[in-house]
């Protein structure tokens, strides 16, 4: 496939003790952006994981070049939304793509989240677990039936025009994604939540692609009963607010 | 105008159309059967809604996609990394 010259893609991957998933990760960005031919950098934002992840991703710059991996690590752990802000910083494509570094978001969807970009010209392209061929992997009923249900008072109360919210792979714009960095104040799934209602805000507009989502493959996943409470409290705020 | 500004608005405009059908000054001029569908009227769309969240949630959690493909395709990929990034020299 033939890509726009002018296009460069930054892929963000803030990292937390992703010792194990991060070459790999980085493998399969470099290889599907070489299938489709965009210029691309990986900028991994880590904030201090103590299991060796920067020295696996020294490893990596030797391999892929400095070029291609840049590392702009920060001392302690100190959030997602400070992390994008950090990484735009030294990100020089025209796109930015923001995605988790666990695998549980494969590289390969990037490819379509730019043919949908381009299809109507979106400031954003979200991936979506909920429509057409999208979906997860490595959840239970029980989880399922939050996901879904949290997602659908999401949609009635807010009515945000895009069908997954609490998602973190996204395309956008690079001034679009720090338009929005400015205006989000939110943490955590929130935070994926109010980029999205201020972006319909903004009057920004939203592509989707259908994504499949597979669990952590290493490591641990995440959702106790604080997260649905966090979540709870951020969807009340951003309806009172927004 | 906020998301909850909306609602309430809304909220308070067809409640107050209700109220003036049902129970206030134009309640008299209704006929008898109207009225008598119409003073449960707000419980009775309470429940539909209700019973439209219970059918959306439950029709998209049973048609929730399982990837199977997805990850058996991730997993092979992995392999596939692990082998070459071993033969580029990383240590893992």
């Amino acid at each position: 496939m033939a890509a726009g010259a002018a296009d460069k893609v930054s892929v963000l991957l803030p990292t937390y003790n992703e010792r194990e998933n991060l070459p790999l990760v980085v493998w399969l960005l470099a290889r599907s952006f070489e299938t489709s031919g965009y210029n691309f950098e990986i900028i991994v934002i880590d904030d201090g994981s103590p299991d060796g992840t920067q020295e696996v991703a020294e490893q990596l710059v030797k391999i892929y070049g400095s070029d291609k991996i840049l590392l702009r690590p920060r001392a302690k752990k100190l959030g997602l939304g400070t992390a994008y802000i950090h990484g735009m910083k030294h990100a020089t494509g025209n796109f930015i793509v923001i995605m988790d570094a666990d695998l549980s978001h494969h590289p390969k969807f990037i490819a379509e989240f730019i043919r949908k970009q381009k299809e109507g010209n979106f400031d954003i392209v979200s991936g979506t677990r909920y429509k057409g061929n999208g979906g997860v992997y490595g959840w239970d009923l029980k989880r399922k039936l939050i996901s879904r249900g949290a997602n659908f008072l999401t949609q009635v109360l807010l009515r945000p025009g895009a069908s997954d919210l609490t998602g973190s792979f996204r395309l956008y714009k690079k001034e679009v994604l720090q338009k929005l960095m400015e205006k989000c104040v939110s943490k955590g799934y929130v935070f994926q939540m109010e980029m999205i209602v201020r972006a319909r805000q903004l009057g920004y507009t939203i592509g989707e692609v259908p994504i499949s989502f597979v669990d952590r493959v290493y490591g641990e996943s995440k959702l106790g009963g604080n997260e649905i409470v966090s979540f709870l409290k951020g969807l009340l705020t951003l309806f009172a607010t927004t | 105008m906020t998301k909850l500004g909306q609602w309430l608005w809304g909220l308070a405009l067809l409640g107050s159309a209700w109220a003036a059908l049902a129970l206030g000054p134009l309640g008299p001029r209704v006929p008898p059967p109207c009225r008598q569908v119409l003073l449960p009227l707000p419980v009775y769309l309470l429940v539909a809604f209700g019973c439209y969240s219970l059918a959306t949630v439950g029709y998209r959690l049973a048609t929730f996609n399982d990837c199977e493909e997805a990850a058996a395709e991730l997993q092979e990929h992995i392999g596939a990394a692990r082998a070459d990034l071993r033969r580029r020299g990383l240590q893992f």
